[in-house]
């Protein structure tokens, strides 16, 4: 069995509704480089870093790390059965990353020079960013190569009616694909190790304007937790999303196992935060931090209501509470991501919420992912037949 | 279920080592930074400074900035803090009645803001491109804009709040003290130091700079002395009763120690100068990637055994298949 396009209109309300956001977010792109950061964005010197570093970067990576996550089960742990998972986890990381990418690009306020960040003799190797940068940089190209088998697999239709050294070409490159692929699949474990950890160590120069209940020298650690937590809770959620969507059978029973190893990166997540803070004494910031406590609490009860949730077999059999499980999971952790960058970074006299369009750039950068993986799952062969999935996991049950 | 139990316990394992590695780092100790050999400097005396504000327009001068009209009638240049438009500011600390100087009950004081030029500034250390550098000899802590790519990264970082980025202009850049680099080269001095009327703000060498604050903070109340004005070791001098001092200097041990000095009557606290550890946040940051990362080798193991991980189980996976 292999993946097959799931076919079906391109022109729905939901890609229309896509497609008017990715405008209104070109507009407003376009002014932002026509007339600086300050007429879109409600960037300051206290906060110089808003809503697309929060949440487009830092959270949006994480949001594409179910590549990542699955791959370590597949290849680490060696479970085949969730094979079929990969290539539509590799499908959402690699927007995810563009994305992320993309939306720094926007950012910076120099982006002319931003080849900077690719050439050696600007490099500094103290700061944390640049191996962030470098990394995430290489990690999006191995995304699209390891993507790039779906597209050849298409093109390989086509060139296969006409014949002739066309098709001995794709066919050539299919080859070399296949044989080299485990080094991309290897390459795209290790370098999200590097930077999900180090978007944590990114914190750590930010010292006293961090509330202690965040700022920890194992954020890396956390991150990297966090990474894997999402991974997980993505694919289940965007698994649950296509079988409801596109009305395909659902896969529930793989991800019945799969939640598994969420529910496990996610209990290790709040064992390890509640030993650090505990270990570092910080336990009283939760009474004296006003409205941060509540954020800090809010984090890990979304993370401990969706363990719960998993611990009944029945439960982690029902799509329904996969998806509320995958979705606890992940607010408990992209809201870990956002507080930690953005709402418990304190600077006495400085304020910062997104402003309209900031929000309105962001949205628009969802919908160019959720756009995206509409038109390429209809078009490219990215997604197993659901009975071939839930057969893989019943064989090996 | 056996069979899930050891792979949850495998993969916790996985993750375990990762944190693991991580916690271990911060143990691995990083040199702590030190004066380079012929720092340079400024000191701040809070008790001297009458709020002129000659060093706020001097400034302008010095380094092309335009004054900040913060009035209604746009008349008046009056920089509330530091921004990409001031390099240098100065701020007034009142309370009460304020009618004693220097004193912070009824009382009033002034403190001059500008960039401290760390000894290991957390700007430097996290640009990613080299745009912010200290020097290796004096000590200046200076902007690059040609490297600069915007990130703003030393924005959120300093823990002093020192560099500005301009987020209303097309073609934006950071805005920051670099003690006027540019005139040193000529042999004068920071122009905020020359122009200081009363020798509030000292240029000089940093050894120096330290004694200097050290004699101030020995001498008693009322006594008379000798304070000299633009640099520490100018013979131009005015004699005044001595004011009463905080029992230290701000700077020496700041986050790592600064090379911009400050003495005052009021509590630096009260002054917005910032009570910080002795261990720059940096020197923690550092610590931790140049141990994950030193001689990219644990990033290469990590790679390697990956490599072989997928390797045999993709070789196994096929072989299910078939």
């Amino acid at each position: 069995m292999s993946p097959k396009p799931v076919g079906g209109p391109y022109i729905t309300g939901t890609t229309i509704l896509a497609a008017l956001m990715v405008a209104i977010m070109g507009t407003l792109v376009l002014a932002r480089f026509c007339f600086g950061l300050g007429t879109v964005t409600n960037l300051n010197d206290g906060y110089s870093w808003g809503l697309w570093l929060a949440y487009d970067v830092v959270a949006g990576t994480a949001i594409g790390c179910g590549g990542y996550a699955i791959a370590l089960v597949v290849y680490v742990l060696n479970k085949g059965h969730y094979h079929p998972l990969v290539r539509p986890a590799i499908l959402a990381s690699m927007f995810g990353y563009a994305i992320g990418g993309t939306s720094v690009l926007i950012d910076i306020s120099r982006w002319w020079n931003f080849w900077h960040i690719l050439w050696p003799t600007y490099f500094n190797l103290n700061s944390v960013m640049i191996e962030v940068a470098l990394c995430i940089s290489i990690y999006t190209t191995v995304l699209i190569l390891e993507f790039a088998p779906a597209v050849v697999e298409k093109v390989a239709g086509w060139t296969r009616q006409r014949g002739g050294n066309l098709h001995a070409l794709t066919t050539t490159v299919e080859k070399v694909l296949d044989k080299t692929i485990f080094v991309l699949v290897a390459l795209g474990m290790t370098l999200p190790t590097m930077h999900q950890s180090s978007l944590g160590t990114m914190l750590i120069p930010f010292g006293y304007f961090i509330n202690p209940l965040w700022q920890t020298p194992i954020l890396p650690a956390l991150y990297l937790l966090t990474a894997l937590s999402i991974g997980y809770a993505i694919v289940m959620f965007e698994a649950t999303l296509v079988s409801d969507r596109f009305a395909r059978p659902s896969e529930a029973r793989i991800l019945g196992l799969l939640s598994r190893y969420m529910a496990a990166v996610g209990a290790l997540f709040l064992l390890v935060r509640c030993i650090d803070i505990l270990y570092r004494g910080k336990v009283h910031y939760i009474f004296t931090s006003h409205g941060l406590g509540f954020a800090f609490l809010g984090e890990n009860l979304l993370i401990l209501i969706a363990i719960i949730l998993l611990l009944s077999e029945h439960r982690r059999l029902a799509p329904r509470y996969q998806f509320i499980a995958a979705m606890c999971i992940m607010s408990g952790c992209v809201l870990y991501r956002i507080d930690s960058y953005l709402v418990a970074y304190h600077r006495a006299g400085w304020h910062y919420f997104p402003s309209a369009p900031e929000i309105l750039i962001t949205f628009g950068m969802i919908a160019v992912e959720v756009l995206g993986y509409i038109l390429i799952v209809r078009h490219f062969p990215v997604l197993y037949s659901a009975k071939h999935v839930n057969a893989q996991a019943l064989a090996t049950e | 279920m056996g069979l899930t139990r050891r792979h949850f316990l495998r993969g916790t394992a996985v993750a375990g080592a990762a944190c693991a590695v991580a916690t271990v780092t911060v143990t691995e100790v990083r040199e702590e930074k030190t004066l380079p050999p012929k720092a340079v400097g400024l000191l701040f005396d809070s008790t001297l400074c009458v709020g002129c504000k000659a060093c706020v327009t001097a400034c302008r001068e010095a380094n092309n900035t335009y004054p900040e009209l913060n009035t209604e009638d746009k008349l008046w240049d009056v920089p509330l803090d530091l921004s990409a438009r001031t390099l240098t500011v100065i701020k007034a600390y009142s309370e009460g009645s304020a009618e004693n100087k220097d004193q912070e009950n009824d009382g009033f004081a002034f403190i001059k803001k500008s960039c401290l030029h760390c000894v290991d500034p957390s700007c430097v250390s996290v640009c990613p491109v080299s745009a912010m550098t200290k020097d290796p000899v004096t000590g200046v802590v200076s902007y690059d804009p040609n490297n600069c790519i915007g990130c703003r990264y030393c924005v959120e970082a300093c823990p002093f709040g020192v560099p500005r980025f301009e987020y209303d202009k097309t073609i934006a850049r950071l805005r920051k003290c670099e003690m006027c680099k540019q005139r040193q080269v000529d042999g004068k001095i920071p122009a905020c130091a020359e122009v200081c009327p009363n020798g509030a703000t000292l240029f000089g060498s940093e050894t120096r700079l330290r004694a200097e604050a050290e004699r101030r903070l020995m001498l008693t109340v009322g006594e008379r002395a000798f304070f000299p004005r633009k640099t520490v070791d100018s013979t131009d001098t005015h004699e005044k009763p001595s004011s009463r001092y905080n029992t230290k200097t701000y700077g020496l041990t700041e986050v790592g120690g600064t090379q911009v000095l400050y003495l005052a009557g009021v509590s630096f606290e009260k002054l917005g100068l910032p009570t910080l550890p002795e261990k720059s946040f940096v020197s923690t940051s550092e610590k931790i990637q140049h141990t994950l990362y030193k001689g990219m080798i644990a990033p290469a193991v990590l790679f390697s055994g990956l490599l072989f991980a997928v390797r045999r189980h993709a070789n196994h996976n096929e072989k299910e298949k078939e």
